[in-house]
C-alpha cells in the first residue's frame, strides 16, 4: 500500500573538520509523517538540506521516490517540496506573484497554475492577503507562504524545518491539521523543538544528536511499550504526600501550589484506578486528573543527557 | 526556465526604486552631456565645413556620447549585478531556487540574461537621443549601429564579472565595491602595458575598454568581438561553478 518515498543511505557531512551529519540512514514511506527532534546543533537543519538537494552530502546516497537525488537532481526536486528554516520569500512580490513565479519554477502548466495557487492559499488561509507584499505581512503569515510555496505542486515529499515557528497558537493547530492532512497523501518530514507537537501529529519520531541518529520508532510502538508515566491531580482536600507516595505503581510524588500533586508512576493505568478509589473512599474531592505519557520527553532527555536545556514540556502543554 | 527566471529578474529590478533611479540619473547626465556635444557641434560646424572629409555629426556627438556612458555605466553596473546572487544568499531566497527543479546553470544564465535584459533597454533609451538628431540632419547608421554593439557588449561584460562577485559573498555591498575593482582593474591593465617593456601587448590586449574604441569608430573586429564573448562565458561559467561550490561545502 505505501511505497517508499525516501531512502537515505549511510549519508554523511561535513563542514570542515565538524562531522555534522553521521551516517544517517533512514527510510520514509507515504502516509508517514516523520518528527525530526534534537538539540540545538545536531544536525537536524543539515539534514532536511541535503534531503531537499539545497546541500549535498558529503558521502551517501539520497533517493526520492526511487530517483537519486544527487545523479538526476532535476527529477528528483520535482517531487520535493521545501521549507528551510527561514522561509525563501521575496519580499518585494505580492503573495500571489510569489506563488506564481514559485509553480512555474516546479514546472506547472500554466493553465494550472491559478488553480495551484488558488489551493495551496486556501490549505495555508492565506487568501485575505493575497495581494499584499510579503515583506509587509507578520511572521505568521510569511511562514504561512513558506509552507504554501512548498505544498504548491502537491509534492510528493514535503520537508518542513520548525514549520510552527513564529506561529500564534491557533494557527499552530492550524498548520498541525493541515500536516496531519498532508501526512495523509504525502510523506512528510517535519523537525521541531516541541515535543508535545510530535506526539500530536507524527507517526514516527527520530532523535538526533552530534550528527548521530540516537533513536527511530513509531509513536505507537513507543506507546505501547512504554506504560511509565506521570499524573496531574488536583484535590479539594488533600492528603499527606504519604498517603499518595503509597498508592499503586508510584514512585515519587511532588507537590505543586494550589493542591495539585505530580505523581510520577511505572504503570499509568494501575496509578489511576488505585488513586480514583482511594479519592472516593477518603473524600479528598478529587478535581483534576491528567496523566501524561512522558516518554517521548524521557527518551529525549535520557539520549540527549548532557544537553542541560531539555524543553520543558509541561508549561507547553498546560498552557 | 532560463527565460522564466530572466523575466521574473528583470520585473525584480523594476519593483524597487533603485532601477529606476539609476535609469533616471543616467538619462538626465546623459542627456547633459549630449547637449554640451551639440552646442560645440555647433560652434565648431563653420570651421568643419571648409575642411575636406570633415568628421559627422555622429563621430562629433555620437561616439563621445556613447564613450561617457561606458565610463558611467563602470561605475553603475556593480550596483545592479551586485545583488544577483548576494542578496538571495543573504534573504535565504536562494533556498527556493535550489530545491526547485532547476538546474545552476539555468540559475545563473535566468539571472544574468535578466539584468542583460535591463542593460538593453538602458541603451536603446540613451540610443534615443542621438536617434533624436534624424530629425534635422542625417547619420551615420552604421556607426551608429556598431556604437551600439560596443556598448551593450562592453555593459554585459561589466555584468557578468559582477555576476561572479555576487556569487563570491553574501554582502551586496562587499559585491559592489569588489566588482567596480575588478572593472577598473580591466579598465586600466593597460596602463601596465605601457610601462613594461615585455609582455606589455599581453595587458594591453586584455584592457577591456581597448576592445571598444574600434567600435564607437565603426570597425568591428571578430578579435573584440571573441574577446567578449570569451570575457563573459568566463565569469558565467566561473559563477555556475561557484553556486555549485555552495552546494558541496559551506
Amino acid at each position: 500500500m505505501s511505497k517508499l518515498l525516501i531512502q537515505a543511505k549511510n549519508i554523511y557531512r561535513q563542514y570542515g573538520d565538524t562531522l555534522a551529519v553521521n551516517k544517517l540512514s533512514f527510510d520514509l514511506q507515504q502516509g508517514d509523517i516523520l518528527g525530526f527532534l534534537g538539540p540545538n546543533g545536531a544536525g537536524k537543519s543539515t539534514t532536511m538540506q541535503m534531503l531537499s538537494g539545497v546541500l549535498a552530502p558529503s558521502a551517501g546516497q539520497i533517493l526520492i521516490n526511487g530517483i537519486d537525488l544527487l545523479d538526476q537532481p532535476k527529477q528528483a526536486k520535482q517531487h520535493i517540496g521545501y521549507l528551510p528554516e527561514k522561509p525563501p520569500l521575496y519580499t518585494d512580490l505580492t503573495v500571489d506573484e510569489y506563488l506564481a513565479y514559485a509553480a512555474r519554477l516546479r514546472n506547472i502548466k500554466s493553465r494550472a497554475i491559478p488553480q495551484a495557487i488558488e489551493q495551496a492559499k486556501q490549505r495555508c488561509n492565506l487568501t485575505s492577503v493575497s495581494k499584499r507584499l510579503i515583506g509587509n505581512l507578520s511572521k505568521g503569515f510569511q511562514q504561512r507562504v513558506g509552507i504554501a510555496q512548498a505544498i504548491l505542486h502537491n509534492p510528493d515529499v514535503i520537508i518542513l524545518d520548525e514549520p510552527t515557528v513564529g506561529l500564534d497558537p491557533i494557527q499552530i493547530r492550524e498548520i498541525r491539521q493541515l500536516i496531519a492532512e498532508l501526512g495523509k497523501q504525502h510523506g512528510v518530514i517535519l523537525s521541531t523543538h516541541i515535543l508535545p507537537e510530535v506526539q500530536a501529529i507524527c507517526n514516527k519520531v527520530q532523535i538526533m544528536d552530534h550528527g548521530l541518529l540516537v533513536f527511530s520508532d513509531t509513536l505507537s510502538a513507543m506507546n505501547e511499550t512504554s506504560t511509565q508515566g506521570r499524573l496531574l491531580v488536583t484535590f479539594k482536600q488533600p492528603p499527606s504526600i504519604e498517603q499518595l507516595g503509597q498508592l499503586s505503581a508510584v514512585q515519587d510524588v511532588s507537590s505543586l501550589e494550589n493542591n495539585r500533586y505530580y505523581l510520577d508512576t511505572d504503570n499509568i493505568e494501575r496509578t489511576t484506578d488505585a488513586l480514583t478509589i482511594a479519592a472516593t473512599e477518603n473524600h479528598w474531592q478529587l478535581r483534576e486528573l491528567m496523566p501524561e505519557q512522558q516518554t517521548l520527553e524521557h527518551i529525549f532527555v535520557k539520549l540527549v543527557a548532557g544537553q542541560a536545556s531539555a524543553p520543558d514540556n509541561h508549561e507547553v502543554q498546560q498552557g | 526556465m532560463i527565460t522564466r527566471i530572466a523575466l521574473r529578474e528583470l520585473r525584480n529590478l523594476f519593483l524597487s526604486p533603485l532601477a529606476w533611479t539609476l535609469l533616471a540619473v543616467i538619462q538626465f547626465i546623459l542627456a547633459w552631456l549630449f547637449f554640451a556635444q551639440m552646442d560645440s557641434f555647433f560652434s565648431l560646424q563653420a570651421q568643419l565645413a571648409v575642411i575636406e572629409n570633415a568628421p559627422g555629426a555622429t563621430d562629433l556627438i555620437v561616439a563621445p556620447l556613447f564613450n561617457t556612458a561606458s565610463s558611467l555605466m563602470l561605475m553603475i553596473t556593480p550596483l545592479l549585478s551586485s545583488r544577483l546572487i548576494s542578496e538571495e544568499r543573504r534573504n535565504g531566497s536562494l533556498q527556493l531556487l535550489l530545491s526547485s527543479p532547476v538546474s545552476m546553470t539555468e540559475i545563473v544564465l535566468g539571472k544574468y540574461l535578466g539584468l542583460v535584459l535591463f542593460l538593453v533597454i538602458l541603451v536603446a533609451m540613451i540610443t534615443l537621443m542621438p536617434l533624436s538628431l534624424l530629425m534635422g540632419t542625417s547619420l551615420d547608421m552604421g556607426k551608429l549601429l556598431s556604437g551600439m554593439m560596443g556598448l551593450i557588449l562592453l555593459l554585459t561584460a561589466f555584468a557578468a564579472a559582477g555576476l561572479y562577485i555576487s556569487s563570491t559573498t553574501k554582502n551586496p555591498t562587499v559585491a559592489a565595491v569588489a566588482s567596480f575593482g575588478l572593472l577598473i582593474m580591466f579598465w586600466i591593465i593597460d596602463v601596465a602595458g605601457s610601462a613594461v617593456e615585455q609582455g606589455g601587448t599581453v595587458f594591453s590586449y586584455l584592457s577591456i575598454i581597448k576592445h571598444n574604441i574600434p567600435m564607437l569608430r565603426g570597425i568591428v573586429n571578430s578579435s573584440d568581438l571573441i574577446y567578449y564573448l570569451l570575457f563573459i562565458c568566463t565569469f558565467i561559467i566561473l559563477s555556475i561553478r561557484q553556486l555549485d561550490a555552495i552546494r558541496l561545502q559551506k
